[in-house]
């Protein structure tokens, strides 16, 4: 077993691995970034999330490449007829990770579930402030208002209970943001007059514990030999940060590391000739798009926004940016997700076409226009800089004249949210895959006004009467009918050039063993094994 | 041009006292490195001035049927695109050649902005002496003391990214050096007795820094100057090469080596000749200074 | 003597506070609030918002936060950074010794190969050895590094596969941090192979790094040797017979070594330009790339206090030089 690795590595791997001690099983992942500390509760990036979720268990886990949810430190638990009441049933003997300030004395118990929910919750509690006082996430998913109590009822029973009913409450649980940190190590610390160790020399319960970080170089981990759910098959596991994507794919090619994210599009005719690699792939639940600014001229008239859809080349932009790492988008939710409409058409391509409605909406010689790009690569589209001048050389054609505007990030997303542009680029990420999250949060009425996060400003009372509908009826049938039924309002009236869907993919080198896309677009290396 | 420099040496060389002017041309001209300096600046000068007629496509024009054609002599290439194209179908050769004009721009710009404002604090320290020029001085060595780059990118952080906002920090970070031979030739200068003269004649203060003391010190600020540019160059495509400078779609050198780096692995051509650019007329314009510097500096010429 | 140190001490207390108010001041006014950047496109909650900004003190005058900051500073606190949630002062520690490790290979590199060119070439002027070592010295002073290091990196790492694309070491080595220089560490930790992965991994970096001072040191040393060459007791040293090596070496070297010094001295300044771009290309966990990444989130309190730091290095080891320099030859010493 072990000579036929070694006899495999030398065969494709440079002298740097043959090198290397070879008699455990090590699996390295070149990861995109640093993460911003080991306390998930604080983390909002997906880069910091995967760093942390090695480490961390929680009440309840996501099944590996799914959305379902299966035990984690709850073994099982009950839930009240009316929905407000969550009793969890800790499993027993689940042990801690130990680290050179800290050594446990005793398994993980309520005490842990309730100082992990009250440290994000509870202004009193020592531990609010350390590190960071914004708990984006725990806020986000409305837990501060949702929860009313959340009680010991003996050392392996919590139970929590709601303010009103909550389906997703369960899912909540299983987002890597509710990790279960260990109050005796925080204790500890705070005793030692040092709580900030905790968020950086993380304890864990879970598979993987934290042996060396160093910041834009390496997380280093080790399977660890007492997780509940049973040894990892691999010994170590190793992050190592490589932000550049082309030398990330550079390492995987060299055998340098195993799996790599967010591959350069360029590279990835090389990654798919390379035998030694597989690529994963999976849609993402995104959509990056062009806004036009409808209470804006001359974006007000529907002519005009469809003569600028039919302007401008999605396939090219396609063919130059997203390459294979996209799909064209036709519809404001992804296809992959449920009501999707099949039968709704893109504008096509056609300029001469464009030139003609522009010219009957009363611009025969053309106008002038903004065109914002965002200044950074986002899930959803990898150059909004490169796709914006595309968009210029198009409509350049068709006589209009369009500056490109950039902002810096933060900044950005505020103006288009204030409603500034005349066009914009954006996108979205999806959160629990619900058409509504799309719909209704990109396109709705309520969020055109003020600084809501529809950036197209576009407030359509008969689109908005359908998507409005489906969130209150339960019946998925009937929803899916309403939405899509908006979806082709939505085509009709053009509040956006639909640029496209990314794909998630994930290069894999062949010696590793069941490696899950998980729908999330996060890294699980627990279960994952290698030859 | 060897030629060229040899044939009119021969006006020069007769008459034992020559003329300042003819000293300097006879000095300047031996140095070959100075002359090949100067012929390639006058080409990229004229690059740069022509750029709308030589360049055979817009630098902003895509084409989506061409996306990163290797240069003509490379398998795949064609004589449409001579050095090929970019990612997104921009021919390279007209991309280069109206970056020659914006570099040659920003190199031109950075230094008459660092001249004027460099030499008049520096007067204006030299001359009137006491709390102004040490708040002046003081000023120029913070931003001596921080490295160069990074002054440059914090100024174009707080300004925002952008051609001119790159411009302007270049130009602050490069002020200290026309500050200070400005205020040591004002020092050197007013010691001497046709200064005091001017002033017992009464001679006003600022007429007398502008007809006096400034053609005095005008070496110097010239070898800097030419020198200056080089860094101005260099400066300006490190800050786009970090994204801070142009921005997409300028044809700027560093901006497009910034934008190229992804292609590193698949595509060599969108990353060499951004470079090579930059090489070729920072080179020149260093070659030139030197030349300059030889000729002008009295010390040098024994 | 002793005056002589004192007004230089004296003379960058102000420029120290000048650079305090500076770094403060830029970059108070750059654009984009870090709180609103770090919300993605979800956006934040009004409430919220307030309640971080109190928290990062943005909600006080900015002369008010300057002198909470400058109090704080003199107690050895830079902040924090709002990323991280790290004490800025423990991650400029912790990323410091890559840069000075790669810094400190870049100058040997330059000064091994910088100073026999240059002192050939000044020994055999006008010759073609020394027109070669001039020509390639000034293109190496013109060049850009940041795509003399993509060049690099596309013939020796993708072309011939001999060096690492980037990177410190190769992940598989487990090298416990000690010192922090991995050349160091590496040999402590007795791992077979790990030294040579550290080395192989400084190699491209040193080169591209290292190119600007070699230019430099080259040119310095061959005008500072013409010049030495030219005195009187050279010329008395080869009218006593001396051989022309021991003249070179011994007497011309030890003369022309004063100004070589003092030039490398002040390259402090330019080796952090070229690190910040040559940290930049190949991803070398250093206080460059640190930076430009501070500058990328809207990180304050790194940008203020990884400046300020650099700011502070530079103008000690500027001090330093100037000290020593004024030591070794008293005729500077005297006021102007």
């Amino acid at each position: 077993m072990l000579k036929s690795r070694l006899l495999l590595l030398s065969a494709i791997v440079p002298a740097m691995l043959l090198t290397a001690p070879a008699s455990a099983k090590t699996l390295v992942y070149c990861s995109e970034g640093s993460p911003e500390n080991f306390y998930p509760g604080i983390n909002t990036t997906g880069t910091s999330f995967d760093a942390n979720s090695q480490i961390y268990s929680r009440l309840v886990d996501f099944e590996r490449g799914t959305t379902k949810v299966i035990p984690g430190l709850a073994e099982k638990w009950d839930i009240s007829a009316d929905g407000t009441v969550y009793t969890f049933y800790l499993r027993k003997g689940v042990k801690w990770h130990s680290n050179a300030n800290f050594k446990p004395t005793r398994d993980m118990n309520a005490d842990d579930i309730i100082f992990a929910i009250e440290r994000q919750w509870k202004e009193s509690n020592p531990y609010f402030k350390v590190t960071s006082a914004n708990h984006s996430y725990f806020t986000d998913m409305g837990m501060p208002k949702l929860l009313k109590t959340v009680e010991k009822v003996d050392d392996y029973t919590v139970k929590f209970t709601l303010n009103s009913a909550e389906a997703p409450f369960l899912a909540n649980q299983a987002m890597e943001y509710a990790g279960i940190q260990s109050k005796e190590y925080a204790d500890a610390m705070l005793k030692a007059g040092t709580p900030e160790k905790v968020d950086q020399e993380p304890i864990g319960s879970g598979p993987f514990f934290l042996v060396q970080y160093q910041k834009d170089a390496i997380i280093r981990y080790k399977a660890f030999p007492q997780f509940w759910g049973g040894k990892a098959s691999i010994d170590d596991l190793i992050f190592s940060i490589t932000p550049d994507a082309s030398v990330r794919w550079a390492k995987l090619q060299k055998g340098e590391c195993h799996v790599m994210p967010y591959p350069n599009p360029a590279d990835l005719d090389a990654i798919r000739k390379d035998t030694n690699v597989t690529v994963l792939e999976q849609p993402g639940l995104n959509i990056g798009y062009l806004a036009y600014n409808t209470t804006k001229k001359p974006f007000d008239d529907v002519r005009v926004r469809k003569a600028f859809n039919m302007a401008m080349n999605k396939q090219a932009i396609i063919d130059a940016v997203y390459l294979s790492t996209g799909v064209a988008a036709t519809n404001p939710i992804p296809p992959t997700m449920w009501s999707y409409n099949k039968t709704v058409k893109d504008d096509p391509y056609n300029p001469e076409a464009a030139k003609k409605l522009l010219a009957e909406a009363g611009f025969p010689n053309g106008l002038e226009t903004d065109l914002w790009a965002m200044p950074v690569q986002r899930p959803y589209n990898p150059n909004a800089k490169r796709i914006a001048e595309l968009m210029q050389a198009d409509l350049a054609k068709i006589g209009v004249k369009a500056e490109i505007k950039s902002f810096e990030w933060g900044e950005y997303r505020k103006r288009a949210q204030a409603g500034e542009h005349q066009t914009a680029q954006l996108g979205w990420t999806g959160d629990n895959g619900d058409p509504d999250n799309f719909l209704n949060t990109l396109l709705g009425c309520s969020s055109a006004a003020g600084n809501g996060s529809n950036i197209a400003k576009w407030c359509h009372k008969p689109f908005d009467d359908l998507v409005v509908k489906a969130k209150s009826v339960s019946e998925q049938a009937q929803r899916t009918a309403l939405y899509e039924q908006a979806q082709v309002i939505f085509k009709e009236q053009a509040p956006w050039f639909t640029i496209a869907h990314s794909v998630q993919l994930k290069p894999v080198r062949k010696e590793v063993i069941d490696f899950k896309l998980s729908p999330f677009g996060r890294h699980t290396f627990y279960g994952v094994d290698i030859k | 041009m060897t030629n060229n420099a040899a044939t009119s040496t021969q006006n020069v060389r007769r008459g034992a006292p020559a003329h300042p002017f003819f000293e300097f041309n006879a000095y300047f001209r031996k140095n070959t490195g100075a002359v090949i300096g100067l012929w390639i600046i006058i080409g990229l000068l004229v690059v740069a001035v022509t750029a709308d007629f030589i360049a055979p496509y817009s630098p902003i024009l895509t084409d989506s049927k061409a996306f990163l054609k290797p240069p003509v002599w490379q398998a795949g290439g064609s004589w449409a695109h001579l050095l090929g194209t970019d990612a997104i179908g921009r021919d390279m050769l007209s991309r280069l050649i109206h970056g020659t004009r914006l570099s040659l721009l920003i190199g031109f710009t950075v230094i008459s902005i660092s001249i004027v404002v460099g030499t008049t604090l520096g007067l204006v320290a030299g001359f009137y002496r006491g709390i102004l020029e040490i708040a002046i001085m003081r000023l120029m060595d913070i931003i001596l003391t921080l490295p160069s780059l990074l002054l440059a990118i914090v100024i174009v952080a707080i300004l925002g990214p952008g051609v001119s906002n790159a411009l302007l920090a270049v130009a602050i970070v490069l002020l200290p050096h026309y500050v200070r031979i400005a205020r040591a030739a004002v020092i050197a200068e007013t010691s001497k007795d046709y200064v005091t003269a001017a002033k017992v004649s009464g001679a006003g203060s600022i007429r007398l820094m502008i007809k006096e003391i400034l053609p005095n010190c005008m070496a110097p600020l010239i070898v800097q100057a030419t020198l200056g540019i080089s860094t101005a160059i260099l400066d300006a495509a490190a800050l786009g090469f970090l994204g801070l400078g142009a921005q997409p779609p300028t044809p700027e050198w560093g901006t497009m080596l910034a934008d190229a780096r992804e292609f590193v692995l698949r595509a060599w051509w969108v990353v060499t000749f951004p470079g090579l650019m930059i090489l070729i007329t920072v080179l020149a314009f260093n070659l030139l200074g030197d030349g300059l510097r030889d000729a002008l500096d009295p010390k040098l010429k024994s | 003597m002793f005056r002589f140190l004192l007004t230089r001490v004296s003379l960058i207390v102000p420029t120290f506070i000048g650079i305090t108010l500076l770094v403060f001041v830029l970059i108070r006014l750059i654009p984009g609030d870090p709180i609103e950047t770090m919300a993605g496109e979800r956006g934040i909650d009004a409430a919220l918002h307030e309640k971080l900004r109190k928290e990062y003190g943005f909600d006080q005058p900015v002369l008010v936060q300057y002198w909470y900051y400058l109090l704080r500073l003199l107690q050895g606190d830079l902040g924090k950074s709002i990323v991280t949630h790290k004490p800025v002062i423990q991650e400029f520690i912790s990323l410091f010794p890559a840069t000075i490790e790669l810094s400190l290979c870049a100058i040997l590199f330059a000064l091994c190969l910088g100073l026999p060119a240059g002192i050939i070439a000044a020994v055999r002027r006008n010759s073609i050895f020394d027109h070669g070592v001039m020509g390639v010295s000034l293109t190496g002073y013109s060049m850009p590094i940041f795509w003399w290091g993509l060049l690099l990196i596309l013939l020796f790492s993708v072309q011939l596969g001999w060096t690492p694309v980037s990177g410190r070491i190769s992940v598989m080595f487990f090298v416990p941090e000690v010192t922090g220089f991995l050349l160091i560490d590496t040999l402590l930790s007795g791992e077979k192979g790990a030294f040579s992965s550290a080395v192989s991994h400084l190699i491209l970096p040193t080169i591209v790094l290292g190119t600007v001072p070699l230019a430099v040191i080259a040119r310095m040393t061959r005008s500072a040797m013409l010049e030495v060459l030219g005195e009187d007791y050279i010329r008395t040293a080869r009218a006593k017979g001396l051989s022309n090596f021991r003249i070179i070496a011994i007497h011309a070297l030890r003369n022309a070594l004063i100004p070589i010094v003092t030039v490398i001295g002040l390259q402090v300044g330019v080796l952090f330009t070229g690190a910040i771009l040559t940290e930049t290309i190949f991803s070398w966990p250093g206080i460059g790339k640190w930076l430009i990444e501070g500058i990328g989130r809207r990180d304050y309190p790194v940008l203020q206090g990884g400046t300020l730091l650099i700011g502070t290095i530079v103008m000690t080891v500027n001090l330093l030089v100037d000290v020593t320099y004024g030591l070794i030859n008293p005729r500077i010493r005297r006021p102007r």
